[in-house]
């Protein structure tokens, strides 16, 4: 157990306390009757989160790549099954992603759900819940127990507070995503019969013939390609995003998406190396393929949701792309990816949820021309919208690089491809902001952010130019953890 | 003292003999709920009886024990969900107590049962009493008539194929006592003589869990029986089934690979019939007959992998299937008018008219479909690892791809009550022990998916 896991240092558990504590906001929320205190109670619940978020990130110690804040109880001796919890450099950017996110997603709806609010914000809290559950979880099942319990509550908000089409997207989603996940359970099953025990970490490293780690690496692969989701998978996605509320979307986008490539870094690679590194050129090439086809579908697109939608589909590409490299720069850059596009990409929805309570339209036409009318509100979206395609300066731009930088270095057309597709990507994004700036000319009664507004998005504003100027932090953090990662597999693979 | 679950039951339905004779119902529901309640806990008490009895036919153990409990749990639900004077004749009801609480007595002498005529008669018993049960339904239709009909030929022709399948045994082992047919059985076991004997003698079991290819009555008796029938139907027979299938099974040490490859394949098509059946279905209980038929494809994994804690897992499965269908069957019942079936189409809104109910049936759907956190995950799992620890990966595969199916039909159910509007449906108000019965049911089913270690340990020490 000490080899890999260092117990947790403060005199609290801290990361069991962060996981369950929108739960004890849950149930507070159960027994209120005003839509005034449940709101209330759902932000207070998630600052709290994100504050002891923090707490955690500034105890954090970067130099060990070992798992940290490790907590462990026996839950199902006979199968030897745990509840063990730790992070490292990986994870704990990620909590705090959630942990940031979470508030935004109640802010956002503060007035835009008005209907059966006080199951809405238990939907929200519960996704926190689970979500920072899968980050934290070092046992198989109870990770397995947080990533499927995740779909409820998403397709509870999907389906109750969405758009026209929520039933159809939301059942799509529900089947789609849970497809994945049998295999995910056969491939967890067969690693416990061969290592008798359930943990992560012991099942990490270890000498598995090449044909067993090709199958657990496939099961692995569909679960994680859906989620993230890689090219062929991708359709649930669009009609996902577009129906969801806007909290539900911004969830989707900052941190569903990052639970797949979450997976292939925490489990694909260090459990199957060798047959990661065998499908590593099909990976590339289904990255490469999704950021230039999600590219050319972006420029085609007339609804603003759908447009963000399918430039996920793009940047994800840029992830997978990162992580299958095999490079430190190219761990690094997907990671940093990752944190970027939750920021950047949850922005976006979160502007397109606030002109949408205004004109009740997603179609670009229908919100074009607010420069003069909106003019707090189109800054915010210019930022947001040149950071998508990595305009120097901004978080996406260090990213972007060094995925490139990674990519080049394996294969000179995937990189070639790569640049396209960011090119691609700065072609649709400055299309949207023009028709959102100038698109119109007619005067219409629309007033401008208020302040929940620009307290909703200043915070996710500031980390785009923080990250953009001054990744080093980010970067501080993640490095021994990918380091270590990088040599351990290097020993498998050559 | 050996015998307090079963005399507890016995007298139940002595007291209902007498009461049908009175005529006139008066507070029999009172005194049934009473005496419901009493029985489980008699059972409960009786949980560490050990001995034998009758010259070692009848044999008190954990593992019969543990069994007693749940059919009496199961017995109590459904007599405390059964409230309507809708659903049967005034007249009847205390016949219709009498009849379930007969048929729960036969089920647990079944549990009991280590002798094959002791077996063959607490099976009649049981069945005979249901075959009684099925046509009683205050209804205008003939369909309960049908449905009777059909279950009684259903239930006579596989006890026939059972006593045919359990001559063989005697003719190898010269007893009738399962003692000396384990003893008898190796040296037949590789002869088709022992496969044919065990399969026909399962076979009898496979009608009343309703497994393939035994499974036909089940969509038909589901739809015309009343809601309370089928809701004791589809949940409580089905645990004393696992029971004797899991002593059959443990007749040889080992199964040996014919055997083991016909139950697999059998649960194999059953699982994927069920589920493909289910997915076309309109009447709830139509569907969560289609349902139970896959189900009971599941729980035959448990049943082929004794030898890697398979028992346990069967056990742990099938009291977990006792509380999602208990749920399922129990918004069905306080959703039908007048006693009627419900159409999924009437689940429309549900979470409008009733959040309770709507959330009751979500969770028991959720759980039926096997997503954590429920119980329904927990025990697909563990029976997904015995069955895996023995060797048998394609059921395994064929198991996890049956899940992806089954999760339509069940969200479909989920679907209709939360993202349609409710129409000019009228909203259902429960009673006070309706909400309880709910919260009851949700909290079995979330408690066994999360904290499940106590009860697998209890069930592991039966074996």
């Amino acid at each position: 157990m000490e080899k890999y896991l260092i117990m947790n240092p403060l005199d609290f558990p801290i990361l069991s306390t962060i996981i369950f504590l929108p739960l004890l906001g849950i149930a507070l929320i159960l027994f209120m009757r005003g839509e005034g205190a449940v709101k209330v109670t759902a932000l207070i619940t998630s600052i709290a989160t994100l504050f002891l978020s923090l707490v955690l990130y500034s105890h954090f110690d970067p130099q060990t790549p070992l798992f940290q804040f490790g907590e462990s109880l026996s839950w199902i001796p006979r199968y030897r099954i745990s509840y063990t919890l730790g992070i490292d450099g990986i994870t704990i950017l990620l909590i705090v992603l959630t942990a940031l996110i979470t508030p935004a997603c109640v802010l956002c709806s503060w007035r835009a759900i008005t209907d059966r609010v006080k199951e809405f914000m238990i939907c929200v809290l519960l996704m926190e819940t689970a979500m920072i559950g899968v980050f934290c979880s070092l046992d198989f099942i109870l990770f397995y127990i947080f990533w499927e319990a995740m779909l409820i509550p998403m397709y509870l908000l999907i389906a109750v507070w969405g758009g026209p089409q929520r039933d159809y997207a939301s059942i799509k989603f529900f089947i789609y995503t849970l497809f994945g996940s049998p295999f995910l359970l056969v491939a967890i099953i067969a690693l416990y019969l061969v290592n008798g025990t359930f943990s992560i970490p012991e099942a990490m490293f270890r000498n598995y013939p090449f044909h067993f780690q090709v199958w657990v690496f496939l099961a692995f692969a569909i679960a994680f390609a859906i989620k993230v989701p890689m090219f062929p998978f991708h359709t649930w996605l669009p009609a996902a995003h577009t129906e969801a509320p806007t909290a539900g979307s911004v969830l989707l986008a900052s941190i569903l998406l990052k639970m797949g490539t979450y997976g292939f870094l925490r489990f694909a690679l260090p459990i199957t190396p060798a047959a990661s590194f065998a499908f590593a050129p099909y990976v590339i090439a289904l990255s490469v393929i999704a950021i230039v086809y999600g590219g050319f579908v972006c420029l085609s697109q007339t609804d603003m949701k759908k447009l963000i939608a399918y430039s996920s589909v793009a940047h994800m590409g840029f992830v997978t792309l990162g992580i299958f490299t095999f490079t430190q720069i190219g761990f690094e850059g997907a990671m940093l990816q990752m944190i970027n596009h939750g920021i950047t990409t949850g922005a976006l929805f979160l502007s397109v949820g606030i002109v949408y309570e205004r004109t009740h339209s997603r179609e670009i036409y229908d919100n074009s021309g607010l420069g003069r009318i909106m003019p707090v509100y189109v800054g915010f979206f210019g930022l947001f919208a040149i950071s998508s395609f990595g305009f120097p300066g901004t978080n996406n731009f260090v990213g972007e690089l060094y995925v490139l930088a990674s990519a080049f270095a394996w294969s000179r057309s995937a990189g070639f491809l790569a640049v396209a597709g960011a090119v691609l990507a700065a072609a649709y994004m400055l299309r949207l902001l023009k028709a959102i700036t100038w698109g119109r000319e007619d005067k219409r009664a629309l007033t401008d952010m208020n302040l929940r507004e620009v307290i909703t998005l200043l915070p996710l504003g500031v980390f785009v130019l923080w990250i953009g100027f001054f990744p080093r932090p980010l970067v501080r953090i993640m490095e021994s953890t990918l380091l270590h990662l990088l040599r351990q597999l290097q020993g498998f693979t050559h | 003292m050996l015998l307090l679950p079963e005399s507890a039951m016995l007298l139940l339905s002595v007291v209902f003999l007498f009461l049908s004779l009175k005529g006139g119902k008066g507070a029999t529901f009172f005194w049934a709920r009473a005496m419901a309640l009493a029985g489980f806990v008699v059972s409960l008490a009786a949980l560490s009886g050990e001995g034998s009895l009758f010259y070692g036919a009848y044999r008190v153990d954990l593992f019969s024990q543990i069994f007693k409990l749940l059919l009496s749990a199961g017995y109590c639900f459904v007599v405390f969900m059964f409230g309507s004077d809708e659903e049967v004749e005034g007249a009847y009801l205390p016949d219709f107590f009498m009849f379930l609480s007969f048929s729960t007595l036969g089920l647990m002498m079944m549990a009991s049962s280590v002798e094959l005529i002791s077996i063959v008669i607490s099976l009649e018993i049981s069945s005979f009493s249901l075959y009684a049960i099925v046509p009683l339904r205050k209804s205008q239709t003939k369909l309960q008539l049908e449905a009777s009909v059909k279950y009684l030929f259903f239930g006579a022709i596989s006890t026939g194929v059972m006593l045919f399948g359990m001559g063989y045994l005697y003719g190898m082992a010269e007893s009738t006592f399962l003692t000396d047919i384990v003893r008898a059985l190796p040296e037949f076991i590789l002869q088709p003589v022992g496969i044919l004997a065990l399969t026909l003698t399962m076979i009898g079991f496979f009608f009343k869990l309703s497994l393939f290819p035994m499974h036909f009555w089940a969509p038909d008796i589901y739809e015309g029986a009343s809601n309370t029938t089928t809701t004791f139907i589809a949940t409580v027979p089905k645990i004393a089934a696992v029971a004797l299938l899991i002593r059959i099974a443990m007749l040889t040490p080992s199964l040996p690979p014919q055997l083991a490859g016909i139950l697999i394949f059998l649960a194999a098509l059953s699982m994927t019939a069920g589920n493909l059946a289910g997915l076309v279905q309109k009447d709830v209980k139509r569907l969560l007959a289609y349902s139970g038929i896959a189900h009971a494809g599941y729980l035959m994994l448990g049943i082929i992998s004794l030898g890697s804690g398979g028992g346990a897992s069967a056990i742990f499965y099938i009291t977990i299937y006792l509380f999602m269908n208990l749920a399922g069957f129990y918004v069905i019942t306080l959703l039908s008018k007048n006693g009627g079936n419900v159409m999924v189409d009437d689940l429309a809104g549900l979470s409008k008219r009733s959040p309770l109910l709507a959330l009751t049936l979500a969770v028991s759907a959720f759980a039926l479909a096997g997503i954590p956190p429920t119980g329904g995950f927990t025990g697909k799992f563990f029976l997904f690892v015995s069955a895996f620890k023995e060797g048998y990966l394609a059921i395994v595969i064929i198991g996890a791809v049956n899940t992806v199916i089954s999760i339509f039909y069940y969200l479909n159910l989920v679907r209709m009550s939360y993202s349609k509007e409710p129409g000019d449906y009228p909203p259902v108000l429960l009673l006070f022990h309706e909400k309880a019965i709910c919260y009851a049911l949700i909290f079995m089913i979330l408690y066994m998916g999360l904290v499940p270690f106590g009860l697998l340990e209890r069930f592991s020490g039966a074996f």
